[in-house]
């Protein structure tokens, strides 16, 4: 775990309830430092859009509400905080499915992402930098969002969260349903912004994709972290490659009716 | 010019100032509904409440009558934004039909209210036009219907210019497609709800005072012609501003071509044929585009 001082994002034991009765995080605790990405692994249902829910404010709208623990922001309480704070402070989220205003032109798009800012000296400068690092919507701003392809969509999603010039970048699943090579672009350009300088939270299914380029992963099951370690030691674990990458720990096939992975996770959450 | 065409025109000019009045509350239902899901029935309400406001600003306390009409919608955007900041904001993520019932009950709350400090008197309006006219080309037109067709054209303008141009209109409609993803970008869903509440009740008391200037004067029942204007919206389409603005175009022009055409076409029909046009209208039209003329296919209906 990182020292409280250099992390940007500090999560500690959460608890969120859905509807006053389901518990889908039972005390998670999770560190982002400073300019580091951080992958957020799990299998559907095991809470990982809960907690960005639960980091960005948006809870309410889902019948969610922290019952437990704190979420801190640059050494700021910002727990339960309401999303246009969180924006403000410094925090922005790609959604999962990419969430664009579909009926709106991309340029329209963009500048909602910078809705909370105002200096307009400044949305220009992003503005110009977002439109630099996607060509693609350079060429296209005047055309409906809603017609663009899912990798564009994908890369407008992540320039109107950069319009908010965020220090914490928070993304949901940005290869899903995405072609490998797009899944290859979504890549380089989160190192590529991370390179520039902000701190980036990455939740995915694809876990090679997010080990790769990870400092530091977190492995959540039902609700609360059973691993936290370098993303290299992830990458090269045996259970890890086998749940989460697909590949059989010793090479050769094996049938699901020999894997005892409930001990393994058991062994984990103790 | 025949007289065919002389009677013609003045019955169209007369259903473009009727259709102007229509398009104003058309356009405040579909603000409120395209942003927040819900159908406001208080509508009718709020525009009684402009008019009265309106007719006090310009009788009791002598105002200019352009002022009236200023102070008169914008206590009415008062009453709106408060009114959906005090009720409406508990109901954030509760059923549209809880949320719809509130609004009638609203609705059922204004009118004693109003009886109770003007009185079910008809009341004159003092304004400037009165029963003026003009004559154009060999046509009469009434100076207050040209008011109402300009000052509609005016502010139609304005709203369109704002919901597509300006921040807080890409914000408003940000939150009407998206409503979670513009919470997102840390768009105020609170202040999106609350401006949208402001402008419709604005639109409303702006109808009901130039309503309230015209033949009819002014009395508790001037909430009514918020129904028709309720078809002028669904045959427009519900979440479509310019379809609100046609709808109402297209539902006063029938309205009043009907009237005008009472004697030679529908005298079989009983004499208040034309109060059902904008019904038969509705149905005809949801018959054939059952998302209204301008409306979008997905739009949930309640």
């Amino acid at each position: 775990m990182v020292a409280a001082g250099e992390s940007i994002l500090s999560v500690s034991n959460l608890e969120v309830v859905y509807d006053d009765v389901v518990l889908v995080l039972r005390g998670l605790s999770l560190t982002v430092p400073t300019a580091g990405v951080v992958a957020l692994l799990g299998a559907n249902g095991a809470g990982k859009t809960t907690l960005l829910r639960a980091v960005t404010g948006l809870l309410h709208s889902h019948r969610g509400r922290i019952t437990k623990g704190t979420v801190q922001f640059d050494g700021r309480d910002i727990t339960g905080a309401d999303p246009a704070r969180v924006v403000r402070l410094g925090i922005a989220q790609v959604m999962e499915g990419r969430r664009i205003f579909a009926e709106m032109t991309i340029d329209e798009n963009l500048r909602a992402g910078a809705h909370t800012r105002r200096s307009r000296a400044e949305v220009r400068e992003s503005y110009a930098r977002v439109l630099d690092l996607f060509p693609v919507l350079a060429s296209r701003r005047r055309s409906t969002a809603g017609y663009l392809s899912g990798g564009e969509q994908q890369m407008l999603a992540i320039g109107r969260a950069l319009m908010a010039a965020p220090r914490l970048l928070l993304l949901d699943e940005p290869s899903l349903g995405l072609a490998p090579k797009l899944v290859e672009q979504v890549r380089d350009i989160i190192r590529h912004i991370n390179e520039q300088g902000t701190s980036v939270l990455l939740v995915e299914q694809n876990a090679m994709m997010a080990l790769s380029i990870a400092d530091f992963g977190y492995v959540l099951e039902v609700g609360t972290v059973v691993r936290d370690d370098p993303a290299g030691d992830l990458l090269a674990d045996e259970d890890i490659r086998e749940f989460y990458l697909g590949a059989p720990a010793d090479g050769a096939q094996r049938s699901f009716a020999e894997v005892k992975s409930y001990r393994r996770k058991k062994r984990w959450s103790a | 010019m025949s007289p065919e065409l002389t009677a013609f025109l003045t019955n169209c000019f007369a259903g473009l100032a009727l259709g102007s009045t229509y398009a104003l509350v058309a356009l405040g239902f579909v603000v409120i509904y395209k942003s927040t899901g819900v159908i406001n029935f208080a509508q009718g309400g709020l525009l009684a409440l402009g008019a009265y406001l309106g007719y006090t600003f310009s009788e009791n306390l002598a105002l200019a009558f352009g002022l009236s009409i200023l102070f008169a919608c914008l206590a009415a955007a008062f009453v709106g934004a408060g009114f959906e900041r005090i009720v409406l904001r508990r109901m954030v993520g509760q059923p549209p039909f809880a949320v719809i019932m509130i609004t009638i009950g609203l609705l059922f709350i204004i009118e004693p209210v109003l009886t109770a400090v003007w009185g079910f008197d008809n009341l004159q309006v003092p304004n400037p036009w009165n029963i003026q006219t003009v004559e154009a080309g060999g046509l009469v037109f009434g100076v207050r219907d040209l008011w109402t067709i300009g000052i509609t054209i005016a502010v139609v303008t304005a709203f369109f210019l704002f919901f597509r141009f300006s921040g807080f209109g890409l914000a408003m409609r940000a939150t009407a497609f998206d409503p979670e993803a513009a919470l997102a970008q840390g768009i105020s869903a609170k202040k999106v709800y609350a401006v949208s509440w402001a402008i419709a009740a604005a639109l409303a008391a702006l109808a009901g005072i130039t309503l309230a200037a015209g033949p009819g004067g002014l009395s508790p029942s001037i909430g009514f012609i918020a129904l028709a204007a309720f078809p002028a919206m669904i045959l427009g389409g519900m979440d479509s501003p310019a379809g609100a603005v046609l709808g109402g175009i297209v539902i006063g022009l029938a309205e009043a071509l009907t009237r005008g055409y009472q004697d030679q076409l529908f005298s079989w029909a009983g004499d208040n044929v034309s109060i059902i046009v904008p019904y038969l209208l509705m149905i005809v039209i949801l018959l054939i585009r059952p998302y209204g003329l301008l409306g979008t296919k997905d739009v949930r209906r309640i």
